[in-house]
């Protein structure tokens, strides 16, 4: 069985439907990458499966449950995560601070997670007591997938992890999804960075105008000449 | 020829109203177009009403006066004041976003009223500013409160025309553009700070007019008679009750809620003797009531804005 | 020298009382995102509920735990009953009711106590000599009480989960309903340490100087300038905001007529907003 089956979804912002029939598959500890065009509605997808744009039509199952209605708080206590693109750590609080809100709704074992978090980014553990609006957009970026790691989520939401971070921060970032995939977390990720991305992947889909294009294992992708020259450029 | 009873109270109704009536107008092209939160009405009214009754009032040792100029430049003179305070201290608040506008009016608003109350010798301070002339007041009878009356319902008509076509013009799109979509129009090169700025002083000298025309209905003024929730709250709510974005609705929502404000004024009136001196609360508590079911049931007010090139409001 | 150093000192009570009514426009304006113009005729309840108390006997101390209690209570009813259903809409409609919600509680209190001055003890209290400058003990208490509950905002703040949460749906709402933040807890309590810090501030206000049905209302356009120097949203700078105007406003009088005190509270705000928007912390 999957764990999150996205069915024929349309959905967007206001009255403007930006996925017109949007079907994706995850199953159990994959990696599965998104990619496209600008305005293919990558992100949008990933928001509407965590209940931040509304599901118009369609299903959106997690683990079984339809969840296409129900709010963000919601899904995320089902073990679900989401790591924003940008505005995704709370400036002001310090690093320690974000993974204690991470871990909110958690009843018990917070310190505990948050030191497998600090094992998993070191360079966290250095920087706990500073706030998060002063650190370095790579080290930021940690504290935002750490956040999101709190509660021990089946499935992570990465939109544009690598985004403007230095080509060596990029590898680590991926770095560590491999380490955090390893552990047994699905990880579904928009990425611009297509062709690392898809080499990085199990699986890949090709968005375009709302719907998925292309689908395949990600090496496959990688070496399709069509996806190639459309988005991979050559 | 004389009015009394009932037709006078028609009258006495119908010019109050009327008065409101262009402040709603005012009101409404601030926050209804332009969506600028003006919560010192009060102030522009009091400005206006006190020019217009300084410069037309003979000389007096309570006051500055002996201007002695006709009622019609009274009028002008009380637009181009509140529009020159609201040009102050719209310059300075435009660029930042709308609470801070509130919060400003609202100082603003204070500051003129202590103003008027301390500076006796330009004001009256707390005694007030009387003598203060009506046109056509040697008439006999009730023609003077009939004739001001017509004059009054005769500005509200002009304002209605005038904010019409203002709208409907170049700058009054840019205007409505700027409401909806405020990054699309600066995008599009659009003076969108300038637009708005403008609109806020023609509000304010608008509710300028207002003040005056209401200082030579009573012939006497005083800083009481602008108290914030007279002549600030009761006008948001007329303006929401009518329907905001709408100048017809400005308008109904303004003899719509003086009368309402009336109706408290007769009921309280009835209330055994010993409770009189608290009618004036009650009154505040029961219109402010009111508001607040008319927010949670029916904000777009009785005529809600049309829906031609007036899309939804951007949510914040 | 003498007399500038009294007035500094009249300048930090009131300044304490100004400070204990900006931290909770500000927590409010930073974390449920709207100016509320009703807070300061919430100062006005807390004062009044405390002169209910002390009407059926108990000691002032006690009486003041009791309004914070009773205006916490209020000010919860008023969001779970009003402004609850309205903050689906813009923030503009919670500021316009907020508005017509400081005129029905203003209203209501003159209703039922009239619109006289009313005291909690009758008598004038004499001033302490030290130093040569006068200190009445309610002042004393005042500024010990604004210290403390200070110290405890900050406690509740930085070591609390809740006071956590407050800051952190303060600097980035949606995150914190995606960490899956409770939203609504949130907002309840910041109603109730704002609403306690209000009539934290009434109490002592009508302690220093009297009640009255105007007694907040008349000081809010200086809580909201203090809240503004501060940088509006940081409940911090509101400290430093506070005691900004309340020693401005007392030294003012030096060279202005005391009518015109809330004028120097408007012309710093003015000043504050040409010059530097986010205050001197830089808020939102």
């Amino acid at each position: 069985m999957s764990l999150l089956e996205v069915d024929d979804i349309h959905g967007g912002y206001g009255g403007v439907d930006i996925l017109q029939g949007l079907s994706i598959r995850v199953g159990p500890g994959e990696i599965v990458v998104l990619i496209g065009p600008n305005g293919a509605g990558k992100s949008t997808a990933m928001k509407a499966v965590f209940g931040l744009v509304r599901v118009r039509a369609g299903h959106v199952r997690f683990k079984g449950e339809d969840i296409a209605d129900l709010s963000p708080d919601r899904i995320v206590r089902r073990g679900m995560g989401y790591v924003p693109q940008e505005y995704n750590v709370f400036p002001s609080l310090t690093v320690r601070e974000n993974l204690e809100m991470g871990g909110f709704i958690r009843k018990a074992g917070v310190a505990a997670q948050i030191a497998r978090v600090f094992e998993l980014f070191p360079p966290l553990a250095e920087a706990s007591q500073r706030p998060a609006g002063e650190l370095s957009g790579g080290q930021r970026q940690m504290v935002a997938i750490g956040r999101a790691l709190m509660l021990a989520p089946d499935l992570l939401l990465l939109d544009e992890p690598t985004a403007g971070l230095s080509p060596q921060f990029v590898e680590t970032i991926f770095a560590k999804l491999r380490d955090i995939n390893a552990l047994g977390v699905a990880v579904l990720m928009v990425e611009h960075n297509a062709k690392q991305a898809l080499a990085f992947a199990d699986r890949g889909y090709v968005l375009s105008m709302g719907q998925a294009r292309h689908e395949g294992p990600g090496p496959t992708l990688l070496d399709d000449p069509h996806v190639r020259e459309s988005f991979l450029g050559g | 020829m004389e009015i009394s009873g009932f037709a006078g109270y028609l009258v006495l109704f119908a010019t109050f109203a009327g008065v409101y009536a262009v402040l709603a107008l005012g009101l409404n092209l601030q926050w209804g177009f332009a969506g600028q939160f003006n919560f010192g009405i009060a102030a522009f009214f009091a400005v206006g009403a006190y020019t217009s009754a300084i410069l037309t009032t003979p000389p007096s040792p309570t006051h500055l006066g002996g201007f002695g100029l006709p009622f019609l430049l009274g009028l002008a003179a009380a637009a181009v004041t509140s529009g020159a305070l609201a040009l102050l201290v719209g310059a300075i608040t435009i660029r930042l976003r709308t609470d801070y506008l509130a919060i400003a009016t609202i100082g603003i608003a204070e500051i003129v009223r202590l103003f008027l109350k301390n500076e006796d010798w330009l004001t009256g301070g707390v005694r007030g500013l009387s003598g203060i002339p009506k046109p056509f007041a040697d008439l006999d009878g009730g023609w003077p409160v009939l004739i001001y009356m017509i004059l009054v319902i005769l500005a509200v008509l002009a304002t209605y025309l005038f904010l019409e076509r203002a709208i409907s013009s170049p700058w009054g799109r840019v205007l409505r553009a700027t409401r909806e979509n405020e990054a699309g129009a600066a995008a599009a090169g659009k003076n969108v700070n300038r637009v708005r700025l403008e609109a806020f002083v023609i509000g304010s000298a608008i509710m300028g007019v207002a003040g005056g025309l209401f200082a030579h209905f009573f012939s006497f003024i005083s800083p009481e008679a602008f108290d914030p929730v007279f002549a600030t709250f009761l006008v948001w709510i007329m303006l929401v009750a009518g329907g905001s974005g709408n100048n017809r609705g400005a308008v109904l929502g303004a003899f719509a809620i003086w009368l309402v404000w009336s109706g408290t004024e007769i009921l309280t009136g009835r209330l055994p003797a010993d409770m009189i001196t608290q009618a004036g609360a009650i009154r505040v508590f029961l219109v402010g009531l009111m508001f607040q079911v008319i927010l949670l049931l029916r904000p777009e007010g009785i005529l809600p804005e049309r829906p031609e090139g007036h899309r939804a409001r951007p949510r914040d | 020298m003498i007399d500038l150093l009294q007035l500094l000192l009249y300048g930090v009570v009131l300044g304490c009382i100004i400070t204990l009514g900006a931290i909770g426009i500000s927590l409010v304006f930073g974390i449920l995102g709207f100016a509320n113009f009703a807070h300061g005729d919430l100062m006005t309840v807390g004062a009044y509920l405390a002169l209910v108390f002390v009407g059926l006997g108990w000691p002032l101390h006690v009486a003041f735990l009791g309004a914070l209690a009773g205006t916490a209570v209020v000010a919860v009813l008023v969001d779970q009953f009003l402004y609850r259903h309205l903050r689906r809409r813009s923030s503009v409609v919670l500021v316009i009711s907020s508005l017509g919600m400081a005129l029905m509680l203003r209203s209501l209190i003159q209703l039922v106590w009239g619109p006289d001055n009313q005291v909690y003890q009758p008598g004038i209290q004499l001033p302490i000599e030290f130093l040569g400058l006068r200190i009445k003990p309610n002042q004393i208490v005042i500024v010990g009480g604004a210290v403390v509950l200070v110290a405890a905002l900050h406690v509740f703040l930085s070591r609390t989960k809740m006071g956590k949460a407050m800051r952190a749906t303060a600097d980035n709402r949606d995150l914190a309903q995606t960490a899956g933040i409770d939203i609504g807890r949130v907002v309840l309590w910041t109603w109730i340490i704002g609403a306690l810090l209000a009539a934290a501030a009434g109490v002592f206000l009508a302690m220093d100087t009297r009640l009255h049905p105007f007694m907040g209302r008349n000081i809010l356009l200086a809580i909201f300038a203090a809240a503004i120097l501060g940088g509006i949203g940081k409940p911090y700078g509101a400290i430093a905001g506070g005691l900004t105007i309340g020693i401005a406003e007392e030294m003012s009088t030096l060279v202005l007529s005391p009518a015109y005190k809330s004028a120097v509270a408007f012309a710093i705000m003015i000043a504050m907003l040409i010059f530097r928007p986010t205050g001197l912390f830089g808020g939102r």
